[in-house]
């Protein structure tokens, strides 16, 4: 049943021409894309002692997109920015990040691009634009610039107070003014809006599509369904150092819809429920009974029953996802 | 340069906010000044204050100032960022280590000045505080290179700090401790201070300084060696 899935979806990109692929080998997960990749990551296993932290991990993510790894805290998606970053040498495989290895990143590479870790990294003492001044002048910005980011992610009124005078927020977009500053090809956000509140995070969503539209990839790790279904256009699961799913969010969820059922609420309080697997036949009777529901004018609300991408999680590993 | 020059300014303007910092520029100094001008006691030594307190200022202001800044910028993965945008260790070493190199030498001003050196004797006694200052500050590097994090660095740099400010002062009462100092870098700052107008420094001085530049320098790079600084 799986495999059927899985051939399916293959065969679904192919007809696109995006020829990716998701196949998994005596457990081994690989994911691939054909099209312009800025990252890549090839059998990457990184070890700690003797913990494996990352099994044989293939990624690629393409050019100008959100892509969002998504797993439990400790599945290890800090240590595949740190490993795609250069901060982190794989114990096993390689990495490439822009075209250059990234265990051989220079300071040109760094340049061109731009981090928001899990630690802000912020001068405490000194205000934000100083902290940004600073950054400036590394990256030989000119100083409107600073002004420019500052308004964007609405800290302008606050540009001369101390940064150890913010919220958790506040140096949330601090650090990410900081990082899209040098205009970077991409963007890494560890975590970008973990533990803030729903309007903060709301705000960081509109930054990280604002320079999606710019043309600049985004590559987030995030444990929030609702932030990776919002904003990536590819995502990975990850599990104990396994990459155990991948592809679009709507098209994993759709993947792992086993009722194929839609669900019509009625006024009078009862739920139909309507199956429409087509291979079974079933869509004609299904549409012949819904089309008398919305005749009737009986018909509150309408849903289709694919899982959301944490049911898809939990289904693949027994476990919640945060 | 240009990142040399940023780590400087962000330094300086750091510096200005950081009170536990600053306090280590501006203590002894002051402190100097206002012994000098309202202690005066028969039979004391002319500017006994001002030689004592400089040579035990080159011993703590700029050891403790590096390394409690290194481990600061290591805990708050501030040096991390700074690595990756392309700050080189050599640069960012330089950067910051020129800013506290350039506050201790405003506080040796204030020492000079109120020693009453004046000309060549005053330039000396600068020569003698940058050198001094050069070395520690090659030792707080050490020690905040090999720290992880602030308290790390406290519970090394403060008994290192102790050890070369005081033993200047401690080796004016006994005999012995002076015999084992002069093998310090802060011991020879004080002889060298305490020589100067009357006698000229000999070959036993400069050889000991540039032996304590050479081994902070040796204790820096293996310290870097085996924690780096990103």
């Amino acid at each position: 049943m799986r495999k059927m899935e899985e051939n399916e979806a293959e065969l679904r990109m192919r007809k696109v021409g995006k020829m990716e692929m998701t196949k998994k080998e005596d457990g081994r997960t690989v994911t691939q894309t054909a099209a312009g990749h800025i990252i890549e990551l090839t059998d990457v296993v990184q070890r700690f002692g003797e913990k494996d932290v990352l099994k044989d991990i293939t990624l690629r993510v393409e050019s100008g997109e959100i892509f969002g790894l998504l797993g439990p805290s400790g599945a290890g998606k800090t240590t595949i920015i740190k490993i795609v970053t250069g901060q982190l040498r794989p114990t096993e495989g390689n990495a490439v990040t822009n075209g250059v290895p990234a265990d051989k990143m220079t300071g040109k590479a760094y340049r061109r691009i731009g981090m928001m870790m899990d630690v802000p990294g912020l001068y405490e003492r000194l205000s934000c634009y100083d902290n940004l001044k600073l950054f400036a002048r590394l990256y030989a910005v000119k100083e409107k610039r600073i002004r420019e980011v500052l308004e964007k992610v609405g800290l302008l009124e606050a540009a001369r107070r101390p940064v150890e005078k913010l919220s958790k927020g506040m140096k949330g977009r601090l650090a990410l003014a900081r990082a899209v500053m040098n205009e970077p090809d991409i963007l890494f956000l560890d975590e970008p809006t973990s533990g803030l509140d729903p309007a903060t995070a709301n705000r960081i969503h509109e930054l990280i599509l604002e320079e999606q539209a710019k043309g600049t990839t985004v590559f987030l790790t995030t444990h929030n369904m609702a932030e990776a279904e919002k904003l990536c256009r590819h995502i990975a699961l990850l599990h104990e150092g396994n990459i155990i799913e991948y592809g679009g969010p709507e098209e994993i969820c759709r993947r792992y819809n086993h009722k194929k059922q839609i669900l019509v609420r009625l006024y009078d309080g009862r739920t139909m429920v309507c199956p429409y697997d087509r291979k079974a036949g079933g869509d004609k009777e299904t549409a012949e009974m819904i089309r008398q529901y919305l005749e009737s004018g009986m018909v509150e609300t309408i849903h289709s029953t694919e899982p959301s991408l944490e049911t898809v999680f939990m289904e693949l590993t027994g476990k919640k996802l945060c | 340069m240009k990142n040399t020059g940023a780590v400087f300014w962000k330094q300086a303007k750091d510096t200005l906010k950081n009170k536990t910092i600053l306090i280590q520029f501006i203590m002894f100094p002051m402190l100097a000044v206002v012994m000098e001008y309202f202690m005066k006691i028969e039979g004391m030594p002319e500017h006994f204050f001002v030689k004592m307190f400089s040579a035990m200022y080159v011993g703590m202001a700029p050891l403790v100032s590096m390394a409690a800044v290194l481990a600061e910028e290591k805990e708050m993965c501030t040096l991390k960022i700074l690595m990756m945008s392309d700050v080189k260790p050599f640069e960012y070493l330089l950067g910051t280590g020129s800013c506290i190199w350039a506050a201790c030498m405003l506080g040796s001003c204030v020492f000079g000045l109120a020693g009453e050196y004046q000309g060549k004797l005053f330039l000396a006694f600068l020569l003698i505080m940058a050198v001094g200052t050069a070395a520690s500050i090659l030792i707080g590097a050490a020690i905040g290179t090999w720290s992880r994090n602030q308290m790390m660095a406290t519970s090394i740099g403060v008994p290192a700090m102790l050890f070369f400010s005081f033993l200047p002062m401690l080796s004016n009462f006994n005999e012995t401790i002076g015999r084992i100092a002069k093998v310090t870098y802060s011991e020879q700052v004080s002889l060298l201070i305490n020589g100067l107008g009357q006698r000229s420094a000999g070959f036993e001085n400069i050889a000991v300084l540039f032996l304590n530049i050479a081994a902070a320098f040796g204790c820096f790079a293996l310290a870097y060696r085996r924690c780096g600084l990103g």
